[in-house]
């Protein structure tokens, strides 16, 4: 009984200790860095003396070797801390009587002193109510007082908060998994004690909830970590390219993940409905491919280009019917394919600010970064990652280069050279680079302006149909190392250079995409602009046809054949094909630029070194860096393009994710067989949110021309969903009208009138800028307590040296050896009058006994070197804990405490 | 994996999971992988607790580990008497504190103790120059050795006595960019 009485004394000490700590490692470590050894053989002796459950022991770490020294030392230990406590137990009984009557606050405010004694106390009532009350655990919870209740059930939040924390603790496993089974222990008996009556059924039931859910939540953890995929390819790669590459191929295997729930969403709610429940191919004209191009739709040149069969399936626009409900189920395709175009932007909008989001709370304080060059470069320029001895020299040898350069910046920081020169090529610089940018948007134009004569005229090669694709894709591949080439003559600082470079390879895209736009957007409205005169067309031939004479009136004539139908040109398919064939194409310059550029060239390196006059590996052409830049830009416009084009082209979204799937296999493969680890460093972590940020911009950009379309642009009479409509969205009207009851449709009706929808707007722009100016003195609040804290450490170094010389003058007689020690003793005891002040003045309320306390707080450590001297109140863990203790540290981590109680 | 229960009890691999940053698969892997450093040595069953320790030198061989100029030092921080042999508890315990989960203090706890070479729990200028020797491979030469310690100091000793101690430690890796992701290793 006794036995187990202290084991659970003990843990509840540990348990205060744990609260102490819990903060962050950096508040209470200190306190921590010398005694952790000690500690741990504490923590393994903990199970065997409370002698619970066998096999535990093993659990804790392993019971020291026999005839090892730790085991000696361990067994001294023991015995001491036996007497000790054979001591601490008999102060313990004779004081708890009176300490019972004390007023509870008090013992409160007191408990972090003697914790230990106070618990045990505690301890010993909450036993005696458990054996007078021999009767149900009801009743004795209710002979509980209320304060107890409440103290048990602190505690055992307490308990719960260290378990959740565990993992973070900078603990030896051996401790952690003591103090863990401690705490589960202790909230296992206690949880049952509170709650009272009916109550106590209900919290029994809520505990055993949150049980549950816990253990789902980690089941379900478990079952996620298994499902993210391409972990150790990516693992192979960091360790051969160290971090920089690796964020390249994380960033794809996310895109690839955010592209399956798109796709999951447009095939689930459109393809499939449309091919299970609507009508068949061949019913109505839209799904039919017109007599002209029967011949050769299903010859591979024409589907290669996304034309004849293809062309007229479900894949694109064209091919849904305006019918508003399809199948037995009724549903409602029209409204399902507008939902699904919206939500797909409004999904990759929350996903991707998300993820920005979360990683933005990571980083911290950005703006001082250049006060730690050095320091940077020397603690975290190293990436642990890297496990490939070839990478690891080429680490070596950028991190000499990079500690050489800031060497010689920091002696020559203000070396002036020839400012004149510099600014005349800079300029130069930029003067090509935007001659470049305007002449490839110029061409642009003109290749797709010179496309739509093409598609006039009747019999064109390959080349013609092609040239826009071409084009495009030449200009973004030897764009970028024209660019690189001309940014040379500027003379950045790398990293510098390197933001420029990714500009300017952004507004290359971003103007090639949107004259490609331009010109399409051009298209359409001739398109348009011939949709009337078809029409015309359309009717009079079904009227002539139905109308026709010289047919027998009585017997009614068959419907004209689907394919006979004239029909107008469809411009939301025209736009989708040209989407899908920017991808495809864009997706096979990708692959053949890796093939002949990194591959080839390796091999060539690789095998014609043997018969070569120089030295090729370390010559001129040598192998190929990974180009993460490029590639991630590419990947970023890539899904703009997929964004802009997955209205028109529901199918372009799988060909994206197939296209994801292959580059992710062959690009592991090309990186591994014939790149070479980067010789400039790269910062990846930083750009990781960069490269979001780009994501978000092309996001917007490329839900303009999309919202563009369905907002103002009619569409056609024909073909897609919403034929027969003025406008893309009235289905949404159609569908309030129709499906909703009437009230309903007047709240949206309400919903919809300007005269709320732009107080709502204003509602929101002073939402922002009182969230705005919260986190503004929210964050000015915040440098004032930094600047507080840096103050308060500086005086209490100021005394703490003032100390320190003033011991070291006193031990200059004593041993060389004893010197250094005593004054680490001696440190805390000089300082502790002033964080006694500090917390006074904290805390206004407990002056008396507060100071009382610490002072005395202080007396133990001093005389803690001598073990023989020790105090009966001070525990032996926590007293040779405190004297690392940062004073100013402990104090305030007791006044922060106090708020709890 | 079947034969995971004749491994680890259901209450150990419970107990694993709320010290650690690992998932029952990801705990799994890391014991085999604990086990192939040394087949003979690591038991195929730990229901029972057995204490076995991998010596470091067969630790250091890992190849997550092998080009890590710092591998000794991590091996003796996460040992349990600072010799480098560990046990799997050890082992668990750094992959822990090394995994994309650990919060940012507990990394920068551990890697201040990395970079700690004499256990004074200083970072002093010897400890500094120590580093900046493993980081070079020692091909910058005494005077540039001295002259970036100098600056490291200056740049991060924020009470000015010579040496940085955890506080500083702290503040200045909290402010670095690249600490997260560099401190980092992937099991």
């Amino acid at each position: 009984m006794s036995h187990q009485l202290k084991g659970q004394g003990e843990e509840a000490g540990g348990g205060v200790r744990g609260r102490a700590r819990s903060g962050s490692p950096g508040t209470g470590d200190r306190s921590r860095k010398r005694p952790s050894r000690k500690q741990t053989y504490k923590a393994e002796d903990a199970p065997g003396r409370c002698g619970a459950q066998p096999g535990q022991k093993e659990r804790a770490g392993g019971s020291p070797r026999p005839g090892s020294p730790r085991r000696k030392q361990a067994e001294r230990r023991g015995r001491q801390e036996q007497l000790g406590e054979r001591e601490r137990r008999s102060a313990a009984e004779r004081t708890s009587e009176g300490r019972r009557k004390r007023d509870r606050t008090a013992s409160l405010r007191e408990q972090r002193a003697p914790p230990k004694k106070e618990n045990e106390a505690m301890w010993k009532q909450l036993k005696k109510h458990r054996s007078s009350s021999s009767a149900s655990s009801a009743s004795c919870g209710e002979s509980l007082s209320e304060e107890e209740l409440a103290r048990i059930l602190e505690q055992v939040e307490d308990k719960k908060k260290l378990i959740a924390t565990m993992r973070s603790k900078p603990w030896p496993m051996a401790r952690k998994l003591a103090e863990l089974r401690e705490a589960q222990e202790f909230v296992e008996k206690y949880e049952g004690a509170l709650g009272k009556g009916k109550g106590k059924r209900l919290y029994a039931c809520r505990m055993l909830m949150a049980k549950k859910w816990a253990k789902f939540k980690r089941d379900f953890d478990n079952f996620k970590t298994q499902c993210i995929p391409w972990e150790m390819k990516i693992k192979d790669i960091e360790s051969h390219f160290g971090s920089s590459v690796a964020s390249y191929f994380i960033f794809l295997r996310w895109m690839y993940g955010v592209n399956l729930v798109l796709f999951g969403l447009i095939f689930g709610l459109v393809i499939i409905p449309e091919v299970l429940m609507g009508m068949p191919y061949g019913s109505i004209p839209r799904k039919t491919v017109p007599r002209a191009e029967e011949e050769k739709a299903m010859d591979f040149s024409v589907l290669w280009d996304f034309e004849g069969y293809i062309k007229y399936s479900a894949l694109f626009y064209g091919y849904y019917n305006n019918q508003r409900t399809i199948g037995w189920l009724r549903y409602r395709l029209p409204m399902a394919y507008f939902m699904v175009g919206v939500s797909v932007f409004g999904y990759s909008l929350m996903i991707v600010i998300r993820s920005m989001a979360s990683n933005t709370q990571g980083s911290t304080s950005e703006g001082e970064n250049d006060n730690f060059t050095f320091s940077f470069k020397m603690f975290t320029s190293w990436d642990y990652l890297i496990g490939n001895s070839e990478t690891a020299d080429s680490k070596y040898a950028s991190i000499t280069t990079s500690f050489k350069e800031s060497i010689v910046d920091e002696q020559e920081s203000n070396k002036e050279e020839n400012v004149h020169l510099t600014r005349f090529l800079r300029v130069l610089a930029n003067f090509l680079i935007i001659c470049c940018l305007c002449g490839s948007g110029y061409l642009i134009y003109f290749v797709v302006k010179r496309s739509q004569e093409f598609s006039k005229m009747q019999n064109i090669s390959w080349y013609e149909r092609n040239e826009v694709e071409i084009v495009m894709s030449l200009l973004g591949m030897f764009c970028p190392p024209l660019f690189e080439t001309i940014a040379a003559l500027e003379n950045y600082h790398p990293r510098i250079g390197l933001k420029w470079q990714l500009g300017r390879i952004f507004a290359l895209f971003l103007g090639n995409l949107y004259t490609f736009l331009l010109a399409l957007m051009d298209d359409v409205h001739l398109k348009l602009s011939n949709e009337e005169t078809i029409k015309n067309i359309t009717h009079w031939t079904l009227f002539h046809y139905y109308n026709a004479s010289g047919w027998n009136e009585s017997v009614p004539r068959p419907p004209l054949h689907p394919a006979d139908v004239p029909r107008g040109s469809c411009w939301e398919t025209a736009v989708g094909i040209e989407f899908m064939r920017l991808t495809v194409s864009d997706m096979l310059v990708t692959y053949i630029t890796i093939l002949l550029g990194d591959f080839l060239r390796a091999c060539f390196v690789r095998f014609m070194n043997y018969c070569w006059c120089w030295d090729l590996e370390a010559g001129f052409p040598s192998y190929a860096e990974f180009d993460i830049s490029g590639n991630v830009l590419g990947l970023i416009f890539n899904q703009g393009m997929i964004w802009m084009g997955s209205f028109y082209a529901p199918g372009l979204v799988g060909i994206n994710v197939l296209r994801l799937l292959t580059s992710m296999y062959f690009q592991c493969w090309a990186v591994m067989s014939s790149n070479v680890p980067h010789e400039r460093v790269f910062k990846a972590s930083r750009s990781n949110n960069f490269y979001m940020g780009l994501l978000l911009l092309v996001l917007f950009l490329s839900l303009l021309p999309v919202a563009y379309t369905i907002m103002s642009l009619p569409p056609s009479f024909d073909c897609g969903p919403f034929s027969g409509k003025n406008r893309m969205y009235d289905v949404i009207q159609e569908t309030i009208e129709n499906d909703f009851p009437t009230f309903l449709g007047k709240i949206f009706a309400f919903l919809g009138n300007p005269g709320l929808i732009i107080p709502a707007i204003l509602l929101m722009f002073l939402a922002i800028y009182y969230l705005n100016s919260v986190s503004k003195s929210l964050s000015r609040s915040n440098a004032q307590l930094r600047k507080k804290i840096q103050a308060l450490r500086e005086i209490e170094k100021s005394h703490k040296s003032v100390k320190g010389r003033a011991t070291a003058r006193d031990s200059e007689e004593t041993a060389n050896g004893n010197s250094k020690n005593s004054t680490q003793l001696q440190l805390p005891k000089g300082t502790m009058h002033h964080s006694a002040s500090q917390s006074q003045t904290l805390d206004q309320k407990a002056q008396g006994p507060e100071a009382s306390s610490s002072a005395g707080k202080a007396v133990p450590p001093a005389s803690q070197h001598l073990p023989i001297s020790r105090s009966p109140g001070a525990r032996p863990g926590s007293g040779q804990a405190r004297p690392q203790a940062h004073p100013w540290r402990s104090a305030s981590g007791k006044s922060a405490q106090r708020p709890h109680h | 994996m079947g034969n995971k229960h004749t491994v680890f009890t259901h209450e150990q691999l419970e107990a694993y999971q709320d010290c650690t940053f690992f998932t029952r698969k990801e705990i799994m892997r890391l014991y085999y992988r604990y086990q192939d450093l040394a087949p003979q040595l690591v038991p195929l069953d730990y229901t029972s607790c057995p204490d076995v320790k991998v010596p470091y030198e067969l630790i250091g061989t890992m190849p997550e580990l092998k080009d890590n100029p710092f591998r000794q030092r991590i091996a003796q921080v996460f040992s349990e008497d600072g010799d480098g042999h560990m046990t799997l508890d050890n082992f668990l315990d750094m992959f822990s504190v090394m995994s994309e989960m650990a919060p940012r203090d507990l990394k920068a706890y551990y890697a201040f103790k990395i970079y700690d070479f004499n256990n004074d729990d200083y970072i002093c200028a010897w400890d500094l120059e120590q580093t900046v020797t493993k980081l070079t491979r020692g091909e910058l030469n005494a005077e540039e050795v001295s002259l970036v310690c100098e600056k490291v100091l200056d740049e991060a000793d924020g009470d000015h006595d010579g040496r940085l101690s955890l506080e500083d430690f702290q503040n200045m890796i909290l402010r670095a960019p690249d600490f997260l992701s560099t401190f980092h290793i992937r099991i």
